[in-house]
């Protein structure tokens, strides 16, 4: 123990002396969340969008004159034709079509309740989320006023948001998870590979195999500390997003820092199993960059929706770990699902673990061959 | 005691042999040198006896237990420094050799006698980084390093190259010293003035033992005449020599020529005659005594013209 204690001692000294890629280790999570943080929410000015009205009278006018003065809208078309509607957004004239419902004033008055439909191009969700909720704020905003002022009191505007091209809008609350999934691969992974490499590139894996270490202690010893900072990241990560782009997080956090613990696991195993393979770090960090980064960033659904690919590609994310971690973390973050929705992912994810773990320790070598 | 033996050792790297067929004993208590060229096999035969490789053929037993199956016993007891600085270059002196220390589960208080008078060297920079610091000391601290166990056998493979003169004999000044505390020494190295400060050496080339002798044995048992020859012009000199219906080897040696001939009575002047009468006439002739150097060019050349 004591000599396992010192071998972690060791390995601090090096990530501490090195104190530059330290700070990149500890910064680049929080710029990359910054990053994806606020290019998700950029303002909106002036969205072209369409109208169709079936109604035409004082108070579907009334609504438009809202929408189109409030500064956000900008009215490109007014539509008689439905069948117009696809078109439009495939040219990517409109951003977002308004359709009344017929009658509108009429069910208004009588019903107390009225419908408007709000069509919105989903290929890029987070426009779509921003131009719809904008839109049915505005017309929430004239329901209270129209309630106010009238002796219509109750009535009801119900605004029915249509998403096209991708219906459930899979990547607005993505990029955190997508970005904890990405941070922990990057440093457990490409930097414990990198940390392995290096030891044979200098020669001094040569020595440390010709003393009493069992080469898993070396390579455990190596991974610890790494394990520690990727923690310290996702949390880090988490935390930030929380305070400041106020994202939900409805879950347990204890099933969080288990699965984080679950996926860092499997993210070291091929880390691990990336130093076997690779001589030199310029290698290692080749195999990391194109075989886990480029996947997890791609094929886990974090920035496209898997659903859109080709069917070969889905397949081949089944294979990514990070495909199931996201699946996981944005059960628990958005949705607030416990494990008993989870276990099959978590499953997933446990069987990689141990197939990697397994392979890589099996790769091992006590020698230099 | 045998400390180390080796029977019919081959290692190959695909279908070419790095080392093929060794045998030789290394005994108790001494050190014991190999001489070669880079490529010779040097390093792929100190990894098979470090347990870092395993052999193709032939065996090779070390502190009596087999390099293959015992190698967890052997990795306790051997002391083993690569040819290349391979300490961490962001540590400290003493970091370094606290953390060798610690992973043989020993201190550095424990065995400080035995390194005291090469770590007594470095200890006042031991706040440095080891990568601040000179050849020479780099060395010593690597030395300090595979010796802070108290190894059985000490496995240096080439410790003195790209240190300067002064350190390099210090250095064995230093091997000296440890071969008294008992601890038997295997060393290679390509400087031959290294090799007489051996008890034994073997000679290598091209993954074969050409020979195994004492410096003395190996210096005395040779039995052909041997010229030193100055000449003005030595390019033409040589090339005279090589074309020469007696020679036996030329190759030039510091700023003079090494010669042997195939007779066995020649005296220098009868060289000197020949070399005049074919025009190269500013030039001394002398008979000298054979150093390893001169050993180990005719052995290599023997070995080249059987291949």
């Amino acid at each position: 123990m004591r000599i396992f204690a010192n071998f972690i001692l060791k390995e601090i000294y090096h990530i501490t002396r090195d104190w530059r890629s330290l700070l990149v280790l500890i910064c680049i999570p929080v710029i990359q969340l910054f990053l994806f943080g606020y290019a998700i929410r950029t303002e909106l000015n002036n969205a072209e969008i369409g109208i169709i009205d079936r109604s035409k009278d004082y108070i579907t006018q009334e609504i438009t004159n809202k929408i189109i003065s409030s500064g956000y809208f900008e009215l490109s078309a007014y539509i008689e034709n439905e069948k117009q509607i696809e078109h439009l957004f495939k040219n990517g004239t409109v951003k977002e079509i308004i359709i009344f419902e017929p009658d509108f004033a009429k069910k208004l008055e009588k019903e107390g309740k009225a419908s408007v439909m709000l069509i919105a191009d989903a290929s890029n969700p987070n426009i779509a989320t921003l131009v719809t909720s904008y839109t049915s704020s505005i017309i929430r905003t004239y329901q209270l006023e129209l309630n106010m002022k009238s002796i219509k009191a109750n009535t009801i505007i119900i605004p029915e948001v249509k998403m096209l091209f991708n219906p459930e809008l899979k990547s607005v609350y993505m990029f955190v998870p997508g970005l904890i999934a990405l941070i922990l691969m990057l440093v457990s992974a490409l930097m414990t590979s990198i940390a392995i490499t290096r030891e044979k590139e200098m020669g001094s894996m040569e020595v440390l195999l010709v003393s009493p270490l069992k080469p898993q202690m070396i390579i455990i010893g190596k991974v610890v500390p790494y394990v520690v900072i990727s923690f310290f990241n996702s949390m880090s990560v988490l935390a930030l997003s929380i305070l400041i782009f106020h994202i939900p997080f409805e879950g347990s956090y204890i099933l969080f820092i288990f699965e984080s613990l679950l996926f860092i696991i499997t993210a070291l195993a091929l880390g691990i199993l990336i130093s076997t393979i690779a001589k030199s770090q310029l290698a290692a960090m080749m195999i990391s960059l194109g075989g886990l980064l480029m996947p997890t960033v791609l094929l886990s659904g974090f920035i496209y929706p898997v659903e859109n690919m080709p069917l070969v590609l889905q397949w081949l994310s089944y294979l990514i770990p990070a495909k199931w971690f996201l699946i996981i973390l944005k059960g628990i973050m958005l949705k607030g699902l416990g494990i008993e929705h989870l276990w099959k992912e978590t499953l997933i994810l446990t069987g990689m673990a141990i197939f990697y773990l397994a392979v890589s320790t099996r790769k091992l070598k006590i020698r230099l061959e | 005691m045998t400390v180390v033996e080796v029977r019919g050792l081959t290692k190959k790297y695909g279908k070419k042999p790095a080392i093929s067929n060794l045998s030789f004993d290394v005994n108790e208590g001494e050190i014991f040198g190999f001489i070669g060229p880079d490529g010779a096999g040097k390093t792929t035969l100190f990894r098979i006896l470090t347990t870092l490789l395993l052999p193709n053929e032939g065996n090779a037993k070390v502190l009596g237990k087999d390099v293959v199956k015992d190698y967890k016993y052997l990795r306790q007891r051997l002391g083993y420094m690569p040819g290349r600085f391979s300490l961490y270059m962001d540590l400290t002196v003493e970091e370094n050799l606290k953390f060798f220390a610690s992973i043989f589960n020993t201190t550095i208080e424990e065995n400080y006698d035995l390194i005291k008078d090469i770590y007594s060297q470095i200890e006042p920079f031991r706040e440095r980084r080891a990568g601040d610091l000179s050849g020479g000391m780099k060395q010593k601290l690597a030395l300090s390093c595979a010796l802070i166990h108290k190894p059985q056998l000490l496995v240096l493979d080439e410790p003195t190259t790209g240190v300067d003169a002064v350190s390099r004999k210090e250095f064995w000044e230093m091997l000296k010293r440890l071969k008294e505390q008992g601890i038997t020494i295997i060393v290679s190295t390509p400087y031959m003035d290294e090799a007489i400060l051996c008890d034994r050496i073997a000679l290598i080339q091209n993954g074969s033992i050409l020979k195994i002798d004492t410096p003395n044995g190996i210096v005395s048992g040779f039995r052909k005449n041997l010229f030193s020859i100055k000449a003005n012009n030595k390019y033409d000199t040589i090339k005279f020599l090589e074309s020469y219906e007696f020679a036996d080897s030329v190759y030039p040696f510091g700023d003079s020529i090494h010669y042997l001939d195939i007779r066995e009575n020649l005296n220098s002047n009868d060289l000197l005659f020949d070399l005049q009468s074919k025009g190269i006439a500013d030039c001394k002739v002398a008979v000298i005594e054979a150093g390893i150097e001169d050993v180990f060019m005719s052995l290599m050349k023997e070995n080249r013209d059987e291949q």
